[in-house]
């Protein structure tokens, strides 16, 4: 790629030997320990790594935005300049107008109460970069760039009226004002839905390639760096580790560490592109409710045939199924406007089944999971667990609640999941105090034992029991998750997006534990994720949901592979991989499909 | 895999063991002087009124002309006799007594019944808020010191008693931040597992949303005792109080309040001290509990 012509360049950025320290209470941490990086006109370089390996530490090191306790060593050298030597009034005239920035949030990044056209003009004029009469035609004209529809319109608009992708565009559209020698992106897309992930990184890839900006991308998504960046920086505990062109690293990495984080991101199947992408558009009779028995008459499954004949069965059966909606309608009701969350969605989950849930935000899948637990307000259909019906109500009669000890919850925030104010094994053994174990109620010694027999069933060290949450990081919370959620034994675990905070390494870690326990106790499984390829890793069955609805739903195997649904295609298109061939494939097709859109 | 599984573990787990989270607790609570000298002056009172009669014997009950009016230092009595021959140092200790005692009684009962109510009605929600934060909004329309004045011309005012109503005229603060608290805990996800996994709500209520906002109910509460004892000090002093021989710093205040002009400084002087010096230092330990509660205050 390009780093062949590189080095005749001159860099715009170079960075010598940088260190960050930060002194704290508790002593000096180092958060990066020495590292040299160098960015060209023109190139995407992406510094990758896991939360607290330091990359964010050093793109705020380059701006000087780092709070007072971190000393900063090495040099920043930006076309030429010492950075550390200017003084704050030069390094604010740097800021903005040389070396820009984009946040990962575009609803804060953002002064809600100003115009659009005038939070660009403002940048203008504080750098001097336009007349003022000519302001407002740049600003416009910068709209325009950034890919915003009616830039006129839009300048006078405000930004609670964008989406969160057109949010991002315009942050985009600010950093680019002055033209500046570099842009800095902090996980510019990790806020964002797949979908329109990846049309900010193809405009991210297009302003690269056509203004000489370089780009300095953050991120821990191995799939942003397949699609957008030309070097790859990978950065581990505040060590650089490996550095090159991105196809390279990606395709044969050779720090040790580098080829365990690929290891670990999940990995889709080849799709099937060409018939995705060449499929003949407006099949009459698109079949928008896919069922999964239908599906599995036209292809061959080869894995996950077991759990199918559950599901047929239990369709047959009515009643031998551990989770069932049918037409299960969820309405929010707020100053007088109805928001329809769930829409006569019907989905069936067998005994010992895992079906994965996918869809963006809003497209109401924890909904439907929340409606599964009976803490949303169905207003129409019916949602059964295990042939007994469940229900928002605020007092709960005895079968009711009896129903819901076979049912255990994993939610997405290892933060607020467990209660501060707990012990692990308190928050473990609530389930046991609520319900009993085993018919019994539970002792504290009972409790004490069952524990220390669930810790070891997630792999954590029984002395965790005494331990608060806040001891813990957020994988390991996430396993005492689990262990609370399967201490009943119950038949059906509804997790809610249980992985999408965690770094990848845990990620996989978290999941193997979750696949494991699977395996032994046989219980059945909603998993609701966003990720295409962590719901192909674990699940047998996949639905895809948008817009409330449930658009398609088959096998994993098939669904990930031939989506038939068009908008199916579009999210599968969109999911990024970590392989820059079939990165390119998906983007080509992501292309295709769009223009049939249009 | 289990290459991958084992390094991030590696980094993660050897966290060391957080040392004895008591004592670094206390040492950011004293880090706070102001909340120090308000603790020092709180264990000084509680000495004061409750082991100093122990010590400085007097006779609070029968009165005795014979010594009255004295200046302090004369015949034995270091802060003199009021105008009916109760020794005023010896009075002190036994009005503090009254007014500790309904202070922190009164505190405890209104921080009771505001966290409780609070707290069901934010976790609630819906018309059950609605109807009970109205029935705040009532209470707090119509003034406190109006109700007792009332109540204490119905019913002769005892301690009980006046615990009893100051508690029950000061509840509706801690209930509406509670509420707040209420509102936004219940969201959290270790309350809806509590609720998904068919627990009750007085579990989560008592188990979950209540310990979670002790920071506020104990700051608040600390709040709520200076308010009491300036209450009871209010009401006492408008002579509605509790009845003689039995008195508070309040009433000390009352009786001693027309001899002033006749240069009696020893009978208002020291209770009104005692009064201003109690709950300042009250309100000195809830700013440090604020600070301590705080968390976004924690790192430095």
């Amino acid at each position: 790629m390009s780093s062949e012509t590189t080095p005749a360049r001159e860099p715009v950025l170079d960075i010598t030997d940088l260190t960050v320290d930060f002194h704290t209470d508790n002593g000096v941490i180092p958060a990066v320990k020495g590292i040299s990086l160098t960015l060209y006109p023109g190139e995407v370089l992406a510094l990758v790594g896991e939360s607290g390996s330091g990359k964010s530490v050093t793109s705020m090191a380059v701006l000087r935005l780092l709070p007072g306790t971190a000393k900063v060593g090495g040099t920043i050298r930006f076309a030429g300049k010492d950075l550390a030597t200017l003084s704050e009034a030069k390094m604010n005239g740097v800021r903005g107008k040389d070396i820009a920035m984009v946040f990962q949030e575009p609803m804060t990044a953002l002064n809600p109460t100003m115009r659009i056209g005038d939070q660009i003009t403002e940048v203008l004029l504080n750098h001097d970069i336009c007349p003022k009469d000519r302001a407002w035609e740049r600003a416009v004209e910068l709209l325009g760039r950034v890919g915003i529809p009616e830039p006129e319109r839009r300048a006078k608009g405000y930004p609670h009226e964008l989406s969160g992708g057109q949010r991002q565009r315009v942050v985009i559209a600010i950093a680019l004002a002055c033209n500046p020698r570099i842009i800095i992106a902090d996980e510019p897309t990790t806020a964002l839905d797949v979908t329109v992930q990846a049309e900010i990184l193809d405009l991210i890839r297009g302003l690269a390639a056509e203004s000489n900006t370089a780009f300095l991308l953050v991120t821990h998504n191995m799939g942003v760096v397949a699609d957008v960046a030309d070097r790859v920086a990978v950065m581990f505990r505040g060590n650089l580790v490996e550095e090159g062109p991105a196809e390279r690293v990606l395709l044969a990495p050779e720090a040790d560490y580098s080829r365990r984080l690929l290891d670990a991101v999940p990995k889709l199947p080849e799709a099937a592109w060409s018939e995705i992408a060449g499929i003949e558009e407006g099949v009459p009779g698109q079949v928008l409710q896919l069922d999964g028995a239908l599906s599995i008459t036209e292809s061959a499954p080869i894995d996950g045939a077991v759990s199918v004949s559950d599901a047929e069965f239990a369709r047959a059966h009515g009643t031998d199924s551990a989770l069932e909606l049918i037409d299960a309608t969820v309405q929010y009701t707020r100053k007088g406007s109805t928001f329809t969350a769930l829409d006569a969605v019907s989905l069936t989950i067998a005994r010992g089944e895992i079906v994965g849930l996918v869809g963006e935000s809003g497209s109401g899948k924890s909904t439907l999971g929340r409606a599964a637990l009976g803490l949303a307000p169905l207003a129409g259909g019916t949602v059964n667990i295990f042939g007994q019906p469940v229900r928002d109500r605020a007092l709960l009669n005895r079968r009711e609640r009896q129903a819901r000890a076979r049912v255990g919850v994993i939610f997405q925030d290892p933060g607020s999941s467990l209660d501060p104010r707990m012990t692990i094994a308190d928050c473990i053994a609530e389930p046991l105090v609520v319900h009993g174990w085993q018919g019994k109620r539970a002792s504290s010694a009972l409790r004490r034992k069952r524990v220390a027999e669930l810790l070891d069933a997630v792999e954590l060290p029984r002395d965790f029991a005494d331990r608060y949450p806040h001891e813990l990081s957020g994988g390991q919370r996430q396993r005492v998750g689990l262990a609370r959620s399967i201490a009943l034994e119950p038949g059906l675990i509804i997790a809610d997006e249980p992985t999408s905070a965690l770094d990848v390494s845990v990620q996989a870690s978290v999941l193997a534990v979750l696949r494991e326990l699977q395996e032994r106790y046989g219980f059945a499984c909603l998993f609701i994720s966003h990720d295409l390829a962590v719901v192909h890793d674990i699940a047998h069955r996949v639905a895809v949901m948008y817009r409330g609805g449930i658009v398609e739903e088959g096998l994993s195997s098939d669904v990930l592979v031939r989506p038939q649904h068009e908008y199916s295609k579009r999210l599968l298109a969109s999911a990024p991989s970590p392989d820059p061939v079939e990165q390119a494939r998906r983007r080509a097709a992501r292309a295709v499909l769009a223009e049939s859109v249009a | 895999m289990s290459d991958v599984t084992a390094t991030p573990a590696a980094a993660s787990a050897p966290q060391p063991r957080t040392a004895k989270p008591g004592r670094r607790a206390l040492a950011r609570f004293t880090s706070n002087r102001l909340a120090v000298f308000g603790l020092i002056v709180l264990v000084f009172f509680l000495l004061f009124c409750f082991l100093g009669p122990l010590f400085y014997q007097t006779d609070q009950v029968h009165t005795n002309l014979a010594e009255a009016s004295l200046r302090p230092g004369e015949r034995g009595h270091l802060l003199g006799t009021d105008d009916v021959g109760y020794d005023v140092l010896g009075r002190l200790m036994i009005a503090g007594q009254t007014s500790i005692i309904i202070g922190l009684a009164a505190g405890v009962l209104a921080t009771l019944i505001g966290s409780f109510w609070g707290a069901i009605a934010g976790y609630v929600g819906g018309w059950v808020d609605s109807v009970m934060m109205r029935i705040v909004d009532a209470g707090i329309a119509i003034p406190a010191t109006f109700l007792l004045l009332i109540i204490s011309t119905i019913a002769r005012p005892s301690v009980p008693l006046m615990i009893v109503v100051i508690g029950l005229v000061s509840w509706l603060v801690p209930a509406r931040l509670v509420r707040a608290e209420s509102i936004s805990l219940k969201s959290r996800e270790y309350v809806l597992a509590i609720r998904a996994m068919g627990g009750t709500h007085s579990r989560a209520i008592t188990r979950h949303i209540i310990p979670n906002s002790v920071g506020t109910i104990i700051v608040n509460a600390t709040f709520q005792v200076a308010d009491a004892i300036l209450l009871v000090a209010y009401i006492s002093f408008l002579g509605m109080g509790v009845q003689k021989p039995a008195t508070d710093w309040g009433a000390m205040l009352t009786s001693g309040i027309s001899y002033t002009y006749a240069g009696a400084w020893w009978l208002i002087l020291p209770a009104g001290f005692c009064i201003v010096l109690i709950v300042v230092a009250f309100n000195c330990i809830g700013d440090g509990l604020r600070d301590y509660f705080d968390v976004k205050g924690r790192l430095k």
